[in-house]
């Protein structure tokens, strides 16, 4: 799926994450971090970014993710919000029964 | 009507805010409101909705009776707030004011479409309504009535107020034949009936008055609008010692006359009637659901 416009979900506050998705045509995924627990969990926040830009079919983009300790689920919620607002998009709700 | 999960308090958790939403699941309240309707800004309804549906889905709280208050039923928000709450699995929908049974149906109908379509149990998730207009409360027994998953009505004051022309009090007078004929209703209904806020969050004495005052008209509970109400409204629906001995003493001296073949019990000189023995039963499941064992140990 394709990027139509620069996007930017959540928030600075503890407990979020915000992410700025960008388009990035024909260059892949690019993703920076800035979390105050990349050494612990920077891998697994990345994991899961990268996770759902796939069951998106985004390809190309540029996330750039400031982190203040969001939990999994709501860095999946703001990555998922983000990605239907960047493509232009409804969320998929069946694609939940799966 | 007396169900096995508790619903003192309602606390509201903003789906605009995560940390509220993780911090709301710590208080004591019974059932946890994951919000997407006053507290969310238009703006940021997907980002609600996402939120709500990936913490109620995958990381509810375990302990707590979760509700999920979608937008308004003539919202552009409901339809796409419903395909969420219903695959969300929450225990209860809220619907926000609710005036005529017909949207009621209506609404409980796509309940089950989608729960059909998501492969899940149809009739499992319950949808309370909330009644703040005086349309609704003129109709609350049709809307208490609508489906089988309503299970309960809660009293929305501030708008209720404001339909009415009332300007909105601490003595609540202004709401007291509201709270009167939602609780008919409910009762009629055989479903439980939860009353409005008391909005003044630095007020304790005053939330204690009108706790009471909830508890002895005959709610079944109240919504929060701030942690520190929670532990003070829980105490007033939970019986004390006293309450629990005496009904104790109530169910005993009836099986004793069932024993001894007595068409009339009494208890301390008092006759015991059948609306006497029904609010024993009532104290000791509520004893019960609140994890207190008949005998003295809290569970």
């Amino acid at each position: 799926m394709e990027i139509k416009q620069a996007a930017i979900v959540g928030t600075l506050e503890s407990s979020d994450i915000q992410i700025s998705l960008l388009p990035n045509p024909g260059k892949g995924l690019e993703i920076q971090l800035q979390s105050v627990v990349k050494v612990q969990y920077g891998d697994a926040i990345v994991a899961t970014i990268t996770e759902v830009l796939e069951s998106f079919g985004i390809t190309d983009a540029i996330v750039d993710a400031a982190d203040r300790g969001a939990l999994d689920w709501v860095i999946r919620a703001r990555m998922q919000a983000a990605c239907c607002r960047a493509t232009g998009t409804k969320f998929n709700w069946k694609g939940e029964d799966q | 009507m007396q169900t096995a999960k508790l619903k003192r308090t309602s606390l509201y958790a903003s789906g605009a805010n995560p940390i509220n939403m993780i911090q709301a699941a710590f208080y004591n309240e019974d059932c946890l409101v994951y919000d997407m309707e006053d507290s969310v800004p238009n703006a940021e309804k997907d980002t609600a909705r996402l939120l709500i549906y990936n913490t109620v889905r995958y990381h509810r709280p375990a302990n707590k009776y979760v509700i999920i208050r979608v937008n308004g039923i003539y919202s552009e928000y409901i339809d796409e707030d419903l395909e969420a709450a219903v695959r969300a699995r929450p225990d209860a929908i809220r619907i926000p004011k609710v005036e005529y049974r017909e949207e009621a149906v209506r609404i409980c109908q796509r309940i089950t479409e989608i729960e059909t379509e998501a492969g899940m149990e149809v009739g499992k998730i319950e949808v309370w309504c909330n009644i703040e207009s005086y349309l609704g409360l003129i109709n609350a027994y049709e809307i208490a009535t609508a489906d089988p998953r309503i299970v309960a009505l809660a009293l929305g004051a501030e708008d209720f107020t404001a339909s009415m022309k009332a300007h909105r009090t601490k003595a609540g007078m202004e709401i007291f034949y509201a709270r009167n004929m939602l609780l008919t209703a409910c009762r009629h209904a055989g479903i439980e009936a939860i009353d409005a806020v008391f909005s003044d969050i630095n007020d304790p004495e005053g939330l204690k008055e009108d706790t009471a005052l909830t508890r002895n008209l005959g709610f079944d509970g109240k919504t929060c609008v701030h942690p520190r109400q929670i532990d003070i409204v829980n105490s007033f629906f939970t019986p004390s010692e006293k309450e629990i001995k005496y009904a104790l003493r109530v169910l005993e001296a009836v099986e004793e006359g069932k024993r001894q073949k007595k068409g009339a019990v009494t208890l301390d000189g008092s006759m015991i009637d059948k609306p006497m023995e029904l609010r024993a039963r009532t104290t000791l499941a509520q004893a019960e659901a609140a994890g207190i064992a008949i005998g003295g140990m809290r569970k």
